[in-house]
């Protein structure tokens, strides 16, 4: 039981990043490697503020512009600089270790004895880790509902349709340039936001967190898309969080049964494997266990 | 009666890969004065030059040399999207038009907002979607049912359909057609052809339509053009238009490209 609660708790911090991973992907169709810089960056800008005295509340806000300024740098390189999205991202996020490192001081910076998010709900004396959940569930339905708010505006509708027809939206008067660096800018605050998050519930940050964060945001939104099907825009999102959190069951399944913690990686890419893999073996199989989804 | 010009070409000139071994010159002083109201078809054989001079006009590229009007404003150096506050398009493939994940009510409303500033205002209105039903049925498509959809669950000529809507609702000041029914089968082919026609007359828009149909080319609109090796050959209009027959048009069209027509005949029925 204990195990289950830490595991939809880590699920619930993680889906936020795997909202962040959601905007590229499937929004702006746009595979974006900043995030593996932008996540332990903003762990690394957070822990720093923290340490330094900044409340944690302030300090998380500043990890996602700080976030959202990387994922600037990326949407620069992409619109201005005419490089091409991918290595644009593993340019800005290769750059962002050095930063990182330099943010932090040394590889890993520890939170012990500091105030941090979850502590604010200590006071509710909720049993231990339901203080995590409460917050993240409160953070969770506040993102869900700024992005579902946000994607139904003119400018969501302009970000959408770029992903969706890049040249049918520029005929239309529809600046993708713009569209794609406030896309990248929104992805990247919210993945650091997360990070800055996690780092809070872990105690600490680390320079090597970043690694997988794509693997694991891409697994979580491609099993909720898997498992839940075809759905409306907000549906979708509620589906991503889900996803995290089934993705850190199977995690907390696979360590149960003997894998170890170092597994972890291979573990995460035989997930995502497995579920990219689904939809086809599905159809070659004739498969009908779950409804048909939707690429 | 003396009409506003609504665009000039002056001099425009476009080579692709300049300067290598793959040069290529597709428009070579190209010069056109489009009238307000006027609704060109233009023909041209394969690699004529005829969507380059379209996708110069809207700015899918910039030009190397000349100028580039409309309503005597220079636009040459303005990028696509803000000449789409000017231009609307409709393109060949029914796929480039629309936005095939988001529905048609939505893909409206962004056509809605052509060359407008995106704010953080609501997307779309119930006021709005009610024109957007009352646009639709005027098509008679059925389509006003579909306002919910996906784009993506629509067929080709139905996507087309819209996608015209889309480029003319707000109206533009120029309206660019690049074969937009040849991807089409003939019978919905020329309902979109008719619509287009409708909408340009409703509207009284400014038109520049291509077309391999040379009956087409001559059914519609007041003006004809030709192009060859990137520069207008042939311009007729009002009665010389008129009076013009299919075969008189092959035989200009085979002088002009003598050589090409050969490889061409296949789209010339
Ligand atoms: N964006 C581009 N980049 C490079 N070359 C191009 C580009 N667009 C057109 N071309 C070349 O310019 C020439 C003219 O092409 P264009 O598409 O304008 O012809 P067209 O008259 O529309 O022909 P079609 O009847 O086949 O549509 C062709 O040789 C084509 O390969
Ligand atoms: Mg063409």
């Amino acid at each position: 039981m204990n195990l289950i609660t830490t595991a939809t708790a880590q699920g619930l911090l993680f889906g936020i990043m795997a909202l962040g991973i959601f905007i590229t992907y499937r929004i702006l169709d746009l595979p974006d490697m900043t995030a593996e810089g932008s996540f332990p960056l903003g762990a690394a800008v957070c822990a720093r503020l923290i340490v330094t005295g900044v409340h944690p509340i302030i300090a998380t806000l500043i990890a996602f512009f700080v976030g959202a300024l990387a994922g600037s740098i990326t949407g620069f390189l992409i619109t201005k600089a005419k490089i091409p999205g991918l290595l644009a991202g593993i340019l800005t996020m290769t750059a962002l270790y050095s930063i990182n490192l330099r943010i932090m001081n040394r590889a890993n910076l520890s939170l012990l004895g500091k105030e941090k998010i979850t502590d604010l709900f200590e006071s509710f004396s909720l049993p231990n880790q339901f203080d995590t959940i409460f917050m993240a569930l409160i953070l969770v339905a506040f993102m869900i509902v700024s992005l579902f708010l946000f994607f139904k505006t003119e400018f969501g509708q302009a970000i959408i349709a770029t992903g969706d027809n890049e040249k049918m939206a520029r005929s239309l008067g529809i600046s993708t340039d713009q569209t794609k660096i406030l896309g990248l800018m929104l992805s990247n605050g919210i993945i650091a936001g997360a990070g800055a998050l996690i780092a809070q519930d872990n105690g600490y940050a680390d320079i090597s967190m970043g690694i997988g964060t794509i693997v694991i945001g891409l697994a979580s939104v491609i099993i909720g898309e898997v498992i839940f099907g075809n759905l409306t825009f907000v549906n979708r999102l509620i589906c991503v969080v889900l996803g995290a959190i089934i993705y850190r069951l199977i995690i907390m399944f696979v360590l149960l049964v003997g894998l170890q913690p170092n597994d972890l990686k291979l573990i995460s890419a035989f997930i995502l494997a497995v579920f990219l893999a689904l939809p086809s073996l599905r159809q070659r199989f004739n498969l009908n266990f779950f409804t048909k989804e939707r690429v | 009666m003396t009409q506003k010009n609504v665009l000039i070409l002056k001099d425009i000139s476009k080579t692709f890969y300049p300067g290598t071994f793959n040069q290529n010159n597709v428009l070579n002083e190209l010069n056109l004065t489009v009238k307000k109201g006027d609704f060109i078809t233009i023909i041209g054989g394969n690699g004529s030059g005829k969507s380059t001079l379209l996708n110069s006009i809207a700015g899918t590229f910039l030009v190397d040399k000349g100028s580039i009007k409309i309503n005597e404003k220079e636009i040459k150096k303005l990028k696509e999207e803000q000449r789409a506050t000017l231009i609307g398009r409709v393109f060949q493939d029914p796929l480039m038009g629309t936005a095939p994940r988001m529905t048609v009510s939505e893909n409206l409303s962004i056509a809605y907002r052509r060359g407008q500033k995106r704010t953080l205002k609501k997307g779309s209105s119930s006021e709005e979607r009610q024109y957007f039903e009352t646009l639709l049925k005027k098509l008679d498509l059925g389509l006003e049912k579909r306002l919910m959809s996906e784009m993506g669950l629509l067929s080709g000529g139905q996507r087309q359909a819209i996608a015209l809507l889309m480029a003319t609702m707000k109206k533009p000041e120029l309206l660019l057609l690049d074969e937009h029914t040849a991807a089409l089968d003939p019978k919905t082919a020329s309902v979109v052809l008719e619509l287009t026609r409708k909408r340009i007359e409703e509207e009284e828009l400014t038109a520049l339509m291509i077309t391999h149909n040379m009956q087409d080319a001559l059914n519609y609109g007041n003006r004809l053009i030709m192009l060859d090796k990137g520069k207008v050959v042939l311009d007729l209009s009002g009665k010389d238009k008129q009076d013009l027959t299919v075969s008189e048009v092959l035989n200009l069209f085979q002088k002009s490209t003598m050589n090409q027509l050969i490889n061409d005949e296949s789209s010339l029925d």
